[in-house]
């Protein structure tokens, strides 16, 4: 009887004489397998709960964590703005890197260490060939540093030993260069332990938009990130813009017809790649941003590595909800899937006023890049 | 000391000093609740410890878990995830449970028959506790046809191979004094063997319990416990021989503790859907158990008490197998299996003392030295005897 334990790892055995088995404790009789009520079909969540079963209990308070991941979809920092000498625009940000606990799924808190207290932080538009001036004030207990991706000199890398290096706690920095290329980029801390700066939340979008700009469109930035809660270096929660499933709990509410432009970023830390698909529609994708002609045309599934990204841009052409997940099922299941509520224009501010949302929010997804044009600082 | 040292005193002034104490104790606990003991600035972050107890699928598409709050302080399970999916789940009383505090979670999870699963309870702090489903199988409900069949185990795993070695005894009745002997010596081979085995899975059991049962420190415990007091009980009459009935007596009630961690073993292998299993250790528990008839008789070559005596002691051997069964199989508590299989343990160490005791004295009887080749064979004999049976029911 001393397997008792091992009988919990011991279903191989049942391979071996199942047959006696069943005659001597009438197994047969035990289960008989029936359809389950519980489980309902993928796609069309009618209580916006998601995916059937598969779901988290309870809400998340926005408002406790400081921002909303609805609002973190539109929310374009485009910085203190002015004009240096040479004509060229300047834009000033301050980042304070701060520890905060956060609510990442219902109940569950994480210790993050974050950049203004939000995860992901500040959402960086400006045009290219503008100056970013950019200070960190680290008030927090560990060394940290903004690096940006992009083309910039040495010394402005945010990385230990160049530069300013790590800005330990109680210090500051100034990260200064001209914004370029165009594209779809990232920036996080690159300080030491780097796995753990990142997956603690020290990461944003940096939209750096063309001069010519891009065709109007319905705009929205989503980071694919995910959370080690127990620091075993693998990710319990799953998501884009940090909040497990909080798109399916509120759809993402777009018009039928119209261009809806997403800057796709993938921050995941400890899985490889991470990946994305729409429901119901195929998309053009450019990678990294950098292009004006998609990379891939009408695709509705692409894959992005660590710290990959690009834009990816469609129309719907019916009503509904249509979901978008990792075609990763792990990732959709822990988490990563959410929901565009497509609906007629006339239809359009029932569903933002369903999910909490007002004009405000609609005139910035429209506008990114003209708002930027007049050089409005939020 | 004289008596007339000693003031005399009124009993309530007495009592005051047995008091005084313990009100000293609680202004000095609330001390210690109010300041942390001085150390509160070095208290680290919460430490959050729950146990899956039990994992049942009681019906088609649910999964019930059963847990225990074994850490310090309290915890709250905000999400559950089955293979490796969130899952909607209803607490009962709720999602916060205290220290020592139980709930019970459901989840309308629809689970593959067959299929082994994966659970974790996600904590408010994001602590994971894991738990497993090793072979999805509905979890026998106690109806009369399974209750049947699963006491018809018991009988065919306890009963029927012990009385079976019981009709080995009229044939020992006409070995002589030394043949005896030498069965009475493989007694002990094989009791000491049930007394290790014993031993080992009510260790294993204990492993499981949440931490606070302390479950390792309590087998020794109720082990040492229970083999006093049966030793205590054996030997009220001074200087008198144990009666033969009563040590078989006593034999039989530690291989029925044995048998009964039997029995839950089987009904547990099937509870679990571990169906094969079980049934290698019907087969291999009934073919290991037929030496324990030997040892039960064996103190009764000299004087036979009647059939009934007989019966009544194959019953108590045995038995326990069938209500083992039943309760491995419907109602499985790890802290009941370890409390009976630690009783077994000192129960059986006690009888390995008695028939132990039994053959020394028989020795010096015939004037020879407590431990003869003769005696030492037979208790070899006895261990072999159980080592090369239980390799049926060891996987």
């Amino acid at each position: 009887m001393s397997w008792w334990q091992r009988l919990l790892n011991r279903r191989d055995l049942l391979k071996v004489g199942a047959g006696a088995s069943a005659a001597l404790v009438g197994a047969a009789a035990l289960a008989q397998r029936t359809p389950n009520a519980t489980r309902t079909a993928d796609g069309h969540p009618i209580d916006h709960g998601g995916h059937g079963g598969n779901r988290m209990i309870g809400t998340v308070d926005h408002t406790k964590n400081g921002f909303d991941p609805l609002q973190l979809l539109t929310d374009w920092d485009y910085g203190k703005v002015s004009r240096l000498p040479n004509g060229q625009t300047l834009r000033e940000y301050t980042f304070i890197a701060q520890e905060k606990d956060i609510e990442i799924a219902p109940g569950v808190t994480f210790p993050a260490w974050t950049y203004n207290g939000r995860v992901p932080g500040p959402t960086i538009r400006c045009t290219e060939g503008d100056r970013l001036r950019v200070r960190l004030i680290n008030q927090s207990r560990h060394p940290h540093t903004i690096h940006f991706h992009g083309v910039h000199p040495w010394e402005m890398d945010g990385v230990p030993g160049a530069g300013a290096g790590e800005i330990p706690p109680g210090g500051s920095t100034v990260y200064e260069f001209d914004a370029e290329p165009f594209g779809c980029h990232l920036y996080h801390c690159h300080a030491t332990s780097l796995k753990r700066h990142i997956h603690k939340g020290m990461y944003g979008a940096f939209i750096i938009d063309p001069e010519q700009g891009r065709p109007p469109a319905r705009e929205f930035v989503m980071m694919q990130n995910a959370f080690d809660t127990n620091f075993d270096g693998g990710n319990e929660v799953y998501a884009v813009n940090t909040i497990g499933f909080e798109y399916a709990r509120r759809p993402i509410p777009v018009q039928k017809g119209e261009l809806v432009r997403l800057y796709l970023i993938n921050i995941l830390e400890f899985d490889l790649i991470n990946s994305f698909h729409l429901h119901g529609n195929m998309f053009d994708y450019y990678d990294h941003g950098t292009t004006l002609t998609p990379t891939s045309r009408i695709v509705d599934t692409t894959m992005q590595a660590q710290g990959q990204r690009g834009i990816v841009e469609f129309r719907y052409k019916y009503t509904g909800q249509f979901m978008f997940h990792p075609h990763i099922s792990e990732f959709t299941e822990l988490g990563w899937m959410g929901m565009f509520n497509v609906v007629e224009p006339k239809d359009f501010p029932r569903a933002l006023q369903d999910v909490g949302l007002n004009d405000t929010w609609n005139e910035r997804a429209l506008n990114g890049f003209a708002a930027k044009q007049k050089g409005s600082a939020t | 000391m004289s008596a007339d040292a000693t003031p005399v005193r009124k009993p309530s002034a007495v009592w005051a000093f047995a008091l005084v104490p313990i009100a000293l104790l609680g202004v000095l606990i609330a001390y210690l609740v109010i300041t942390g003991g001085g150390l509160r600035e070095l208290s680290g972050p919460p430490v959050e410890q729950v146990k899956v107890t039990r994992v049942t699928l009681p019906s088609e598409g649910l999964v019930r878990l059963q847990v225990v709050n074994d850490g310090p302080q309290s915890v709250t399970i905000s999400q559950v995830l089955v293979d490796d999916a969130f899952w909607a789940f209803t607490a009962s009383p709720s999602t916060n449970v205290p220290r020592f505090g139980r709930v019970t979670i459901d989840v309308p999870y629809p689970w593959v028959e067959g299929d082994a699963h994966h659970l974790q309870l996600l904590s408010s702090i994001g602590t994971v506790f894991k738990a497993e489903i090793p072979v999805a199988q509905r979890t026998p409900q106690p109806n009369r046809d399974l209750f049947w069949q699963f006491g018809l185990v018991g009988l065919y795993v306890g009963l029927i191979p012990i009385a079976l070695g019981m009709l080995w005894y009229p044939w020992m009745r006409h070995l002589n004094a030394n043949a005896i002997n030498f069965i009475l010596s493989l007694t002990v081979g094989l009791l000491i063997f049930l007394a290790i085995g014993t031993w080992l899975d009510a260790l294993e059991f204990a492993a499981e319990l949440p931490a606070f049962w302390q479950g390792v420190p309590a087998v020794a415990l109720v082990a040492l416990l229970s083999f006093g007091v049966l030793l205590a009980l054996g030997t009220r009459r001074n200087g008198e021989e144990p009666s033969p009935l009563g040590v078989s007596t006593r034999i039989a009630v530690g291989i029925g503790l044995h048998n009964l961690g039997e029995g839950l073993a089987i009904g547990a292998a099937f509870a679990l859907g571990e169906a094969a299993l079980g049934t290698f250790l019907i087969l291999g528990f009934t073919l290991h158990n037929i030496t324990e008839g030997v040892g039960i008789a064996a103190p009764l070559v000299k004087k036979n008490p009647g059939w009934r005596a007989f019966v009544l002691l194959a019953l108590i051997a045995g038995g326990p197998a069938i209500f083992g069964t039943w309760l491995g199989g419907f109602a499985f508590n790890p802290v009941l299996a370890t409390v009976f299989l630690a009783v077994g343990v000192g129960a059986i160490a006690q009888v390995v003392w008695e028939v132990g005791g039994m053959v020394v004295r028989a020795s010096r009887h015939a004037g020879l030295p407590n431990a003869t080749w003769l005696n030492l064979a037979g208790v070899t004999a006895g261990v072999v005897i159980m080592y090369v049976t239980a390799f049926l029911v060891k996987f």
